[in-house]
């Protein structure tokens, strides 16, 4: 990895408190040498927003296991959008219908991981996303 | 030598010496496991360490009849969108046969949030269903008798106000609080610890736990008044042994805040009811099962020095294990489930909810609802399991295992209690990072291959389109809020304030705020301005993470 480390927010947005994933993947996401930080639960958009631009990140990912997730993907984009921050990259999974992934990857979402994809999957995205 | 070891080193060690085994066994809480069990492994008097069912210790089940005189209750989680719509999914769930009801919360009803509230958007009867006030619950049970039905309500932080709307509710179709039957879960620690639906502080919210137990014992003496909840922490990635000591050094604090409370051990511990997961090892988790009832027969008695013997039974409602259901290959987890209530049964569980196949994709579908069901029933009037009473008790490995979970668990119940207590475990993060620890080595051995986890990691098949998923209509979220709007225009605004003043005046005081809070209910006063006056008084809870 290069000099500087990638920085990589792990949040729960909304009112779920399922956070197996989403403390997994940031312990995978540790383990494999990224700088992760992890907001807990019950953030807003905003709050996650926020706490990307100071925390300098360079990737969001987000965890949703309310079915609340036609709501909160597109609106951290709007925000990042308002805030000209759409270079930080906005990734998720969480109970997501397969159904319902295009319209979420139309709204500016890099990826989404369903229930069961391998953790290689996720740290081989953010590597090829980050190779240089 | 004893003939075992003489066993170990002529026959097996000869085989093992042609070939070796496949690979080396432990069990899911990380102790190995032995590969033949004898008569040697088998400690203890069969007296006082097995007994007699609805004897102490209880381990042999807590009914002498158990499920000769009648099977476990049947009963189904569930409810979506609008009281509306999950009255409609519960008098479908009783005409196919369900025995009791199990009511879901949406996040904003289960975090003390009105549907109007700002930071409900998006969740509005998504994962539960919504209630706003008692005009919700009274359309919940539209046309349902509430004193036939046995409700039980996945409740914790507002706890206090929803079984006062169901009170209240009850009373106007002319059911008094003596004939109603049913348990809220009430288990706050769980929440600290796993579930995430926290409202107050620990202190405070321990408080409103103990008000709802001083409550009951007087007016609802049918009412379980807490769920003393494993579940989520095993869902959450702790292992069996962890589940068993979590559970029960939860119960043992809200026994010590009942007490402290001034409370008679005898006087609420017989109400007290507790909630397992039962997962894919069936074997050890029927031992868990037994484990966990001798276990906490023990503490009541040797502990708490609880007279009655009821005070010392572990009753215990069970649910299928929702973190092993896979998205791929779906129909592959109603096996999944059968092996799971298989355990729950064959572990003597009072009641039971089994997963639908198609829950790690979406809620259920009707469809897949009726066939976790029909599992159930399946089990219960064909499989021969429910004829004789805890059959695999004086299987040499169920002995032992049943022997190492409950050893296991007391080394952790020690720990805690080295700690502070679960209270303070919680409070400073060591069950959390237990859990997290464990989620992290289970998941490493599945990415590894080390635990097989079939269509998901291995014989995987191309992806083929799954069928009808149930969708949450958008429109939900607007008729909720007109439907709350509606009962704040319709309801005497003076007389609900007044209410809500005495609320907040009584949470400042000791006073047991239940019949404060039911005073606000009869009024219609929302969920969200009952919550609003205790927050208020006892702050919000903020989270220290642990990862």
């Amino acid at each position: 990895m290069a000099d500087k480390k990638i920085r990589i927010l792990i949040a729960k947005p909304g009112l779920d408190g399922h956070d197996r994933g989403a403390k997994v993947i940031a312990r995978t996401l540790r383990d494999a040498g990224y700088e992760v930080i992890y907001t807990g639960l019950r953030q807003s958009p905003e709050q996650i927003v926020a706490a990307a631009i100071s925390e300098d990140v360079d990737a969001i990912g987000i965890s949703v296991l309310s079915g609340a997730h036609g709501y909160l993907f597109p609106r951290i984009i709007e925000l990042l959008k308002e805030q000209n921050a759409t270079d930080i990259l906005l990734f998720g999974g969480g109970i997501i219908p397969d159904d319902d992934i295009p319209a979420l990857k139309e709204a500016g979402v890099a990826e989404i991981f369903t229930p069961g994809a391998p953790l290689a999957d996720i740290t081989n995205f953010l590597s090829s996303r980050y190779a240089s | 030598m004893s003939n075992k070891q003489k066993w170990i080193e002529t026959t097996l060690a000869k085989a093992l010496e042609r070939g070796k085994e496949r690979k080396e066994f432990k069990s899911t809480s990380g102790f190995p496991l032995d590969r033949l069990a004898t008569p040697e492994d088998v400690r203890g008097d069969y007296e006082s360490t097995l007994g007699y069912p609805g004897q102490y210790p209880f381990t042999r089940g807590v009914q002498p009849t158990m499920y000769r005189g009648r099977l476990w209750t049947m009963r189904q989680y569930a409810g979506f969108a609008t009281a509306e719509e999950s009255n409609q999914r519960y008098k479908y769930l009783l005409s196919q046969g369900q025995t009791g009801l199990s009511i879901a919360f949406d996040l904003p009803t289960q975090i003390g949030y009105d549907s109007d509230d700002p930071v409900a958007t998006g969740e509005i009867g998504r994962v539960g269903v919504a209630i706003d006030s008692m005009k919700d619950m009274e359309i919940l049970f539209d046309g349902i008798p509430m004193d036939k039905v046995s409700t039980s309500m996945t409740i914790n932080a507002p706890a206090v106000v929803l079984l006062a709307f169901y009170i209240a509710a009850a009373e106007k179709q002319g059911v008094s609080p003596d004939k109603l039957n049913g348990t809220t879960q009430n288990d706050i620690l769980k929440e600290y610890a796993a579930r995430g639906t926290y409202i107050f502080p620990p202190a405070p919210s321990m408080r409103l736990v103990t008000n709802l137990f001083g409550y009951c014992s007087v007016n609802t003496p049918k009412w379980n008044t807490i769920s003393i909840s494993g579940y989520h922490m095993r869902e959450a990635g702790c292992t069996a042994a962890q589940e068993i000591a979590f559970t029960l050094a939860d119960g043992i604090a809200y026994v010590e805040a009942a007490l402290s409370a001034g409370m008679d051990v005898d006087a609420f511990a017989g109400r007290l009811a507790f909630f397992f997961a039962s997962h894919n090892n069936l074997l050890e988790e029927v031992a868990k099962f037994r484990a966990a009832r001798r276990l906490w027969a023990k503490i009541m008695k040797e502990r708490f020095h609880a007279k009655n013997e009821r005070s010392m039974m572990l009753r215990f409602h069970t649910q299928t294990a929702g973190c092993t259901l896979t998205a791929q290959q779906p129909d592959n987890n109603i096996v999944r489930v059968a092996v799971q209530s298989l355990a729950a049964v064959m572990g003597g569980t009072q009641s039971l909810h089994t997963n639908s196949k198609d829950e790690a994709l979406a809620l259920p579908t009707e469809e897949s609802v009726r066939i976790a069901l029909r599992t159930q029933q399946i089990i219960g009037y064909e499989s021969g399991v429910a004829d004789s009473i805890d059959p695999l008790a004086g299987s040499y490995y169920v002995e032992s295992l049943t022997d190492t979970l409950q050893a296991k668990a007391e080394e952790y119940i020690a720990r805690i209690d080295d700690l502070g207590g679960a209270t303070k475990a919680v409070e400073t993060g060591f069950i959390q990072r237990e859990i997290t620890e464990s989620a992290y080595e289970y998941q490493k051995t599945v990415e590894t291959k080390e635990q097989i986890v079939v269509g998901q990691n291995e014989f995987i098949v191309e992806k083929v389109p799954v069928g009808k998923l149930l969708k949450i209509d958008p429109a939900t979220a607007e008729y909720q809020i007109k439907k709350l709007t509606d009962v704040r225009r319709n309801r005497n605004q003076e007389l609900v304030q007044e209410k809500l003043a005495a609320l907040r005046a009584a949470a400042e005081t000791d006073a047991n705020l239940m019949p404060y809070i039911l005073d606000c209910a009869r009024l219609y006063a929302t969920e969200g301005e009952i919550c609003n006056e205790l927050r208020a008084v006892f702050g919000e809870y903020r989270a220290t993470e642990v990862l």
